[in-house]
């Protein structure tokens, strides 16, 4: 793969820009998620959760969806990965309708459903073994695959052998082992102490850098979604609506530069403010 | 839970000690007449003639070996067709639909009242014994079968769809592993319901059985054949809970460590 897409990810660059299709089209998307609106039946009629969600993402893109607590975020992964449907609109993969579950679309979900009768090995080999593939082609896939995500150590380990960082860490392997288009993470580390959460960022940022694999990150913590993201979206509470969208590259600079400190520059402040307010502007208005 | 567990074994030794000792201790006076509660040295004579002499044309050995065979031929069969129906019923809730009538209205029974009608349709040989014991066995496993598999969440399903399983793959390597726990649970229920059930099977036409021995000593008022008996009967009751609890370790390696 040609590195062009590292290029185009922060075009144009510099300001904060309102983003919308029409600057962007001579690129081709990956995913169109096409005017999407999805109802669940609550006790007094239907509630909205999403409304006329509209945006493609471009391949190589990490973008982080940012929103407060009941903005239906988890359900529009839950709509790309074809969990549920919605209920108007569609989302489309290289310009197919999205009807279903499958491989091309690998999750990491917050809580990591990991089979527990499985060893580490076993469970990273899950997918390839299930789709037929013959073992002497995955297996130096395996490998290779519990090397990238640091767990070569605990290869034979039984799952309830391992700490939370690393399920997580086995559950990144797993989706990636099927080289999916599009890797959905659902508040993957929310679960995670301070310290296990910087290392598996860590590592996503690397992976994202080094396979230049598309990434969909769920998050409601403004600081993770800024250090891992290419792309921030943020959606609005009741019903989820696209309220900002904006290109970030703090991620590249940790990653090129190896700005550890990069939190605490006027600039990451200044982002941090913008989506904080957002978010917290959100919360007031629902509170009132 | 594995901490003082060493304690409470003894804890538990000692009451057992204790009704022992009391046994022997009001035998002992006199004051209680051996029709109620006979000595501990009859039973274990009871227990020696029935060894070595047998008691009414069989051994003890072969009396538990005939209800043993009973027990174990209906819990096969218990486990071959309620294991996978109660899976499938939990994965597809139409085969659910069908079965459950049937399972809700017979399990609340006492088993007695439905053994008329079985030895009715089969007879009171051997078969309508093992369709009895089967029937006891059968709805506490396919029960536990359909929770384990309604309990699993939906993103290990859904996990797996994800990583390109299809339907079939899902059923053998998520939910029937996942599912293991509840069955186990099942299976001891089970093994426990039919070894209770035992008895009540061999009050008809039987000639042998450990649940027959017992039902025959006590019309004729041999309470210590009675007695040992029914001892005989609890430590192999236990001693079966234990190889169930001994494979489901085995099995199950990851449970309560997840």
């Amino acid at each position: 793969m040609s590195d062009d897409w590292k290029e185009k990810l922060y075009e144009p660059e510099g300001e904060l820009i309102k983003v919308d299709s029409v600057g962007y089209e001579e690129r081709t998307e990956l995913i169109e998620i096409d005017s999407v609106d999805l109802d669940y039946a609550g006790k007094t009629g239907s509630i909205k959760a999403l409304e006329n969600i509209h945006f493609n993402i471009f391949p190589g893109e990490f973008v982080c969806v940012l929103g407060p607590s009941g903005c239906g975020k988890s359900t529009l992964l839950k709509i790309i990965a074809g969990f549920i449907k919605p209920t108007s609109g569609a989302v489309r993969l290289d310009g197919k309708e999205i009807e279903g579950t499958d491989w091309h679309r690998g999750v990491v979900f917050q809580n990591p459903p990991l089979y527990e009768w499985y060893s580490v090995r076993s469970n990273i080999s899950f997918g390839p073994k299930m789709r037929g593939l013959p073992k002497s082609e995955y297996e130096p896939l395996v490998d290779e695959y519990i090397a990238k995500v640091g767990l070569t150590e605990f290869a034979d380990k039984k799952i309830y052998e391992l700490s939370g960082g690393m399920k997580q860490r086995v559950s990144i392997a797993r989706a990636l082992i099927n080289d999916p288009e599009i890797l959905l993470m659902d508040e993957p580390f929310g679960a995670l102490d301070a310290l296990t959460r910087e290392s598996v960022q860590d590592l996503t940022r690397k992976i994202w850098w080094d396979t230049g694999k598309t990434i969909f990150f769920i998050t409601h913590d403004v600081e993770e979604a800024l250090l891992l993201a290419s792309r921030v979206i943020v959606l609005s509470r009741h019903p989820g609506k696209v309220i900002d969208d904006i290109r970030v590259n703090f991620s590249r600079q940790i990653i090129e530069d190896g700005a550890d400190d990069i939190k605490f520059t006027p600039e990451f402040y200044k982002y941090r403010e913008r989506l904080l307010k957002l978010i917290n502007g959100q919360r007031t208005e629902q509170d009132k | 839970m594995k901490k003082g567990s060493g304690k409470n074994l003894l804890i538990s030794l000692i009451t057992v000690g204790i009704i022992v000792a009391a046994w022997f201790i009001v035998t002992s006076t006199g004051s209680v007449s051996e029709l109620f509660i006979p000595k501990p040295s009859s039973v274990w004579k009871a227990f020696i003639n029935a060894v070595n002499d047998g008691y009414k044309g069989s051994t003890l050995f072969k009396h538990l070996g005939t209800s043993l065979q009973r027990l174990m031929i209906a819990y096969l069969i218990c486990v071959v067709t309620a294991v996978p129906l109660g899976l499938l019923s939990g994965y597809n809730s139409r085969i659910r639909a069908v079965l459950e009538p049937i399972i809700e209205f017979y399990r609340p029974l006492p088993p007695l009242a439905y053994y008329t009608i079985l030895t009715l349709w089969m007879g009171i040989d051997e078969s309508s014994k093992l369709a009895l014991l089967y029937l006891a066995g059968f709805a506490p496993i396919y029960i536990s079968c359909v929770a384990g598999v309604v309990r699993i969440k939906e993103d290990y399903i859904n996990g797996a769809k994800t990583l390109g399983a299809n339907k079939r793959q899902i059923f053998f390597y998520v939910i029937f592993p996942a599912a293991l726990t509840d069955v186990f649970t099942g299976l001891r229920t089970a093994l426990g319901v039919e070894y209770t059930t035992l008895v009540a099977a061999e009050m008809v036409a039987a000639t042998a059985g450990i649940g027959w021995m017992v039902l025959d000593a006590s019309k004729y008022l041999r309470s210590d054949v009675v007695f040992m008996g029914v001892i005989i009967m609890g430590i192999t009751g236990i001693l079966l809970d234990q190889l169930i609890r001994l494979i489901e370790r085995k099995v199950i390696h990851w449970k309560g460590r997840s």
